[in-house]
């Protein structure tokens, strides 16, 4: 239900994590405030490890090793003290695998403290029944479980073995504890978009809320998006699914190039990056949205004199990204006023220029665009911490392949 | 939308409710229920803002200077945020 007055517009869900549901409440007028940015981001992503147990293959941050750079603990209390101050309402944490960083926990704790609070993503692997107890006893802790399939077929063929059993482990965990709400979410892919209903019934199944969000080609999402992204009758079929479950569906604002098939999709329906969202990396780095990890939208350091606050009021990128759009080639289109050119990110990295239209442009412009750029000159993602092999199996040692494997020293003789 | 608000009765903004001033207004944002509001100007968040401090919204209104005849439209915003648990009516000790 939205609800609205001249004064006042109630009951929204807020955007980056899930947006505003305003739009149509307030034609244009809300979503132009927002266009020219916000005082402190409405919440933001913050990537609190490249560390990951996983490998999945379209991860959006190439995950998989720690970075050595990483914030340290005092580093991310700072960070938290900081959102506080800019009355930051709540962070979306994400990694990698944020759970395995040994300070979690106590960061969780430190920011609902300090009135930041925490809506986290994680593939489950540290969601014990234990802590499933402690997560369903706090107002101001969310927790987003991701699965990619309705089977472990289908899942664990882009997130690896034994996710989908993880996945569905620590959702029974929530569950029996008495967490209601929590969040499923699904990157909709060619493979799992004909289980949208076994989606919904797996989160129905679990007290769950139902969650989807578009694969972008970001990270080592760029080497499989041209396989895995949905087919234009799939789109379509996506739109029509989301419009009749309205507000009992989140997107995170991620669907809104789909607007252009008809009445808008709920939320802000605008590309929030450096407007109303952001992203810190795990070694600080801010970057216009969690999308964009490549040093064109990196807008500063929250280790930079004056922190994350001075990179969200005086990054000279956020204020061109708040500059009021062209809408270049896409503003003859009549369906501009709907999708907004559509996703920066996705546009980016698949070579597309910026003011175009958007590789699943549902006017077919952006299929058009695509046959025309050369797809191996498109920019790659400026960071890549995935695992250099498969994920090691803990409690299995390879045996050494030569000896400088075992010992640095090995075969090394004084002349 | 019905707008039996009642004018005369103490309210406040809910203990769980983050007020944030904006250029444009407030966002205010509700940890219980994970929602987000707006407020359109800098006087209806004077008169959210001061609600504890007053025996009554209507009271709240006229000290951040809100006339008779804009009253109705100050009484349906507290309305949306009354519905949406964002202000709630305080007990009087």
């Amino acid at each position: 239900m939205t609800l609205t007055s001249d004064l006042a517009l109630g009951s929204g869900k807020p955007p980056g994590g899930d947006p505003a549901r305003t739009a149509s409440a307030a034609p244009g007028r809300l979503t132009d405030l927002f266009q020219l940015g916000l005082d402190a981001p409405i919440c933001l992503t913050w990537e609190l490890t490249y560390a990951c147990n996983l490998s999945c293959v379209h991860c959006l941050s190439s995950s998989g090793r720690r970075d050595p750079r990483e914030l340290s603990t005092a580093e991310c209390k700072q960070v938290i003290d900081t959102l506080e101050r800019m009355q930051v309402f709540y962070v979306n944490i994400g990694g990698g695998e944020p759970t395995v960083r040994p300070d979690f926990w106590e960061l969780v704790d430190y920011a609902t403290a300090h009135h930041v609070g925490v809506k986290f993503s994680t593939n489950g692997v540290k969601i014990t029944p234990d802590v499933a107890a402690r997560l369903a006893a706090s107002d101001y802790v969310d927790v987003q479980i991701s699965l990619d399939g309705a089977t472990a077929a289908v899942n664990d063929a882009v997130r690896g073995p034994g996710s989908y059993d993880t996945a569905l482990r620590a959702m029974a965990s929530l569950h029996h504890a008495g967490f209601r709400g929590f969040k499923l979410s699904v990157v909709m892919t060619r493979h799992n978009i004909p289980q949208l209903d076994a989606f919904k019934a797996i989160a129905d199944r679990y007290g769950a809320q139902l969650r989807l969000t578009r694969l972008r080609p970001s990270g080592r999402g760029a080497d499989v998006w041209h396989e895995l992204h949905p087919t234009v009758d799939q789109q379509r079929s996506l739109y029509d699914w989301l419009v009749a479950h309205g507000e009992q569906v989140l997107t995170g604002d991620s669907f809104f190039h789909l607007s252009a098939y008809g009445s808008a999709l709920p939320g802000l329906n605008l590309c929030g990056a450096g407007r109303v969202v952001c992203l810190i990396d795990p070694v600080g780095d801010v970057y216009a949205c969690p999308f964009a990890i490549h040093e064109s939208f990196l807008a500063g350091s929250v280790r930079d004199q004056g922190g994350f606050q001075a990179v969200w009021r005086d990054s000279p990128l956020f204020a061109s990204l708040r500059a009021p759009d062209t809408g270049g080639a896409c503003r003859s289109c009549g369906s501009y006023d709907s999708c907004r050119g559509g996703c920066m990110a996705a546009k980016f990295f698949t070579g597309l220029p910026l003011d175009g239209p958007d590789p699943e442009c549902v006017r077919g412009h952006g299929e058009a665009a695509l046959a025309a750029v050369d797809a191996s000159a498109a920019p790659r993602p400026s960071v890549d911490h995935s695992h250099r092999t498969v994920p090691v199996t803990i409690g299995r040692r390879r045996p050494p392949e030569r000896g400088c494997d075992e010992s640095p020293l090995a075969g090394f003789a004084v002349p | 939308m019905s707008t039996d608000f009642d004018l005369d009765r103490p309210w406040r903004v809910d203990p769980r409710v983050s007020v944030r001033p904006e250029p444009f207004g407030a966002l205010l944002y509700h940890f219980g229920t994970r929602r987000l509001s707006f407020l359109k100007n800098q006087r209806v968040l004077a008169v959210v803002r001061s609600l504890a401090d007053h025996p009554s919204a209507r009271a709240a209104c006229a000290a951040a200077g809100v006339t008779e005849a804009e009253l109705p439209a100050y009484t349906r915003a507290l309305h949306a945020l009354a519905q949406s648990s964002m202000i709630s009516e305080r007990t009087v000790v």
